[in-house]
């Protein structure tokens, strides 16, 4: 096969598009995520620049540009440089691959999901590197940190993607949502979602899993050190790994552009996909919203001692469903009775102690009884 | 705790604060950490050291109030009036019913802000951003009133030696009543929203545990010393001004974790705004100041008073030489007591406890450094 100078032509085209597309939706999510939470959090989040704020993030993008980038002293400067860049690309490649609707693809690979695991574990090396170069405490601690997460966290989140290829039959995306035409993975595996949608939470650092940077421990972590364009774009590739979990969400579990009631033109199928995919990142907002944040003892022991031992499980549902050939509902029946065990036990071993302890105190309060007035 | 003997490791030493975001003003831990365990800890104090008692010594008894507002700038009332306590204990002054009903008032409204400004800024300890504003939407509603009553928000110099400084808005009675449901609701919200979180129970229970005869021995007192199970109240166990008038549950932990020492603290704010609601129903009308001389010039003599803080147990020990000034003052800061079984606690912690057990001391540093 030989590559021509129109090919060329066409790929870079089609990566600047790309790569345009991406920062419309990382802009678009830092509005929304800042309107959300402010909604949230009784405030009215941005509203000065431009119609309802709207422009707050192209504002804030000028300033991170045109800020000082310090390198501090001790740094290791090559590095320093190039971590932001090895966080980046892997988030960005990845899109390569990743359908917006049937044919709306930059180039649709049979080992889809596969390029997708096999790309997107590269972004701990920047990390670490970036943790390592910055010579800073808070930052080498940060580095480890996200070492040791995303590791753990790649094990639950390539076993679900196994489950879900299982039952597509196919490594490809768009065969994948094409297995969910008429019932979505997340009614057929709605542990698979639960399991895919926390160690994504994790694989992207959000709350309650934002411990590499946890700002009231390691005060930013690995980006500590960064300012300017550098920490702008650590800053890009994580709203676009936010973006990625929730359109893998959107693709894996919720159907992608497919709904059960027959074809939707490609239009009206992207924009469904989209909105599916907003949906998600408006539900990681929530959590953000809500959550405090996990001990890293704590997120390593969920990953090591209950997610990865549910994945094996999940992977070990679907094999038997498939095996004996058993009607769907039945894995249905199966992933929700083993994802009602880890509920179980948290509410029994962990809030119901609680609760009790709060009720016992309670009665055991002193109380003071006013004397009687003359 | 390395496993190959023959390998020698050197535990990280790891400078938290003084500009570290949650050292809760200017703190400085040095950590040594293995790993993300504690091996040792060393606090740092005094970068806030302003001479505060040294100060008092050059202001007339009247000006010293203002120094104890910027004790504890968080809890403002609760300063001033031990310090007035202490010097009309020194003249024999009989304080006004209404003046300590106002007192009180505002004293129990000012530890629901400060246990506010707590259960907020504890969430941001642990990592949860939304609690932080609604704490402070609703203690917002409670620097309102002192802007009514008193001019001022936060530095308020309202208690006076004998009373207060003036009488309090015509709309003031009604205005607090309303302000009490909108805080219960504001207090029950952060409540609900906070208190058996499954992520906040897991970062709190069984962290920073200390337990009573340890609590007793560091010396800690208020909402630390009652998690530990501790029923130590200074208005319950040395009753001042209208105390003895007020039926209040003092809420009792059992564990002294982290988890303890922030229920005491939410619990206690619905007892004050109880106190307050109480405190509206026997107050009556009469004068605010007792006849005195404009300034104060107690007889030469000593005095030890003590009062319940949001933070603690705040002592004035107060010399007088018969002079306007005082001879000497020492205050004997909740905080800075409270801080010293910091160490204790830290024992084997991680460093994401540091920050959660630090802040459940709710320390204020204006009132550890003085």
């Amino acid at each position: 096969m030989t590559v021509t100078f129109t090919d060329v032509i066409l790929v870079t085209l089609a990566l600047l598009s790309l790569l345009t597309g991406l920062s419309v939706v990382v802009l678009s999510l830092t509005w929304l995520e800042r309107k959300f939470l402010g909604r949230l959090q009784a405030r009215v989040g941005p509203t000065r620049v431009g119609p309802m704020g709207l422009l707050q993030p192209i504002a804030d993008a000028i300033k991170l540009l045109f800020k000082e980038d310090v390198i501090p002293g001790g740094a290791d400067k090559v590095l320093f440089w190039l971590a932001p860049l090895l966080v980046f690309v892997p988030s960005f490649v990845v899109w390569i691959t990743i359908p917006f609707a049937r044919d709306v693809v930059i180039r649709n690979l049979d080992l889809g999901l596969f390029f997708f695991i096999a790309f997107s574990v590269l972004s701990i090396v920047g990390l670490v590197l970036a943790g390592w170069s910055s010579a800073s405490k808070y930052a080498i601690l940060g580095g480890f940190r996200s070492a040791a997460q995303l590791i753990s966290y790649e094990i639950p989140l390539i076993m679900t993607i196994l489950a879900t290829v299982m039952l597509a039959g196919s490594m490809n995306f768009i065969d994948v949502v094409d297995g969910q035409r008429t019932v979505p993975y997340a009614v057929l595996m709605p542990l698979g979602l639960v399991i895919f949608f926390i160690s994504g939470l994790a694989e992207i650092g959000r709350t309650p899993f934002d411990i590499y940077f946890a700002e009231s421990e390691v005060v930013g972590g690995p980006f500590v050190e960064y300012s300017g364009a550098h920490w702008a774009v650590f800053f890009l590739a994580e709203y676009i790994n936010t973006f990625m979990v929730a359109a893998l969400v959107a693709l894996l579990f919720l159907g992608g552009w497919s709904w059960p009631f027959g074809d939707l033109p490609s239009a009206a199928a992207m924009a469904l996909f989209l909105a599916k995919t907003y949906l998600v990142v408006l539900v990681i907002f929530w959590i953000r919203g809500t959550y405090p944040r996990l001990r890293i003892d704590q997120l390593m022991s969920l990953s090591w001692k209950v997610l990865i031992p549910l994945s094996f499980i999940n992977i070990i549902l679907v094999a038997v469903q498939l095996f004996y050939g058993w009607p769907a509902w039945t894995l249905t029946l199966m992933s929700l009775a083993v994802l009602a065990v880890p509920i179980y036990a948290q509410i029994r071993y962990q809030r119901i102690p609680a609760m009790e302890r709060a009720r016992r105190y309670a009665e055991r309060g002193i109380v003071q009884r006013a004397k009687v007035r003359s | 705790m390395t496993t190959h003997p023959e390998l020698e490791t050197v535990d990280m030493m790891l400078n938290m604060g003084p500009q570290h975001p949650s050292t809760h003003g200017v703190f400085r831990m040095v950590l040594w950490i293995d790993g993300e365990r504690i091996v040792d800890m060393e606090p740092h104090i005094g970068y806030l050291h302003r001479g505060s008692e040294k100060l008092c010594e050059g202001e007339s008894y009247g000006q010293v109030v203002t120094l104890f507002d910027r004790l504890d700038y968080v809890s403002n009332f609760n300063n001033e009036q031990v310090f007035c306590r202490a010097v009309e204990r020194l003249m024999d002054i009989e304080v006004p019913e209404r003046a300590m009903y106002i007192r009180t008032i505002l004293c129990e409204l000012n530890r629901v802000a400060s246990h506010l400004l707590f259960l907020g800024t504890y969430a941001l300890d642990a990592g949860a951003m939304t609690p932080v504003l609604y704490a402070f939407r609703e203690r917002e509603r409670i620097q309102n009133l002192y802007e009514a009553v008193s001019g001022a928000r936060m530095m308020h110099n309202f208690i006076r030696i004998g009373g207060i400084k003036e009488e309090v808005p015509a709309d003031f009675v009604p205005r607090v009543r309303q302000l009490l449901g909108e805080l219960r609701r504001g207090v029950e919200e952060c409540d609900n929203l906070l208190t058996f979180n499954e992520v906040f129970l897991a970062r709190t229970r069984g962290v920073g545990v200390i337990d009573s005869d340890t609590a007793v021995s560091y010396g800690l007192t208020g909402p630390c010393l009652r998690a530990s199970g501790l029923a130590y109240d200074v208005r319950k166990d040395h009753p001042y001004e209208i105390y003895p008038n007020i039926s209040f549950t003092v809420p009792v932990g059992e564990y002294g974790d982290c988890w303890d020492r922030y229920w005491v603290r939410v619990q206690e704010a619905y007892q004050s705004l109880n106190i307050v609601e109480q405190c509206l129903g026997q107050m009556t009308e009469g004068p605010i100041m007792p006849q005195m001389r404009r300034i104060a010039r107690p007889p030469k003599g000593e005095v030890y008073v003590h009062g319940e803080n949001p933070r603690g147990d705040i002592g004035v020990y107060l010399v007088s030489d018969g002079t306007d000034k005082p001879y000497r003052l020492k205050v004997r800061p909740p905080s800075y007591c409270n801080l010293t079984a910091l160490r204790h606690m830290m024992k084997d912690a991680f460093i994401a406890d540091a920050v959660v057990i630090l802040g459940s001391l709710d320390i204020v540093l204006g009132e550890v450094d003085r």
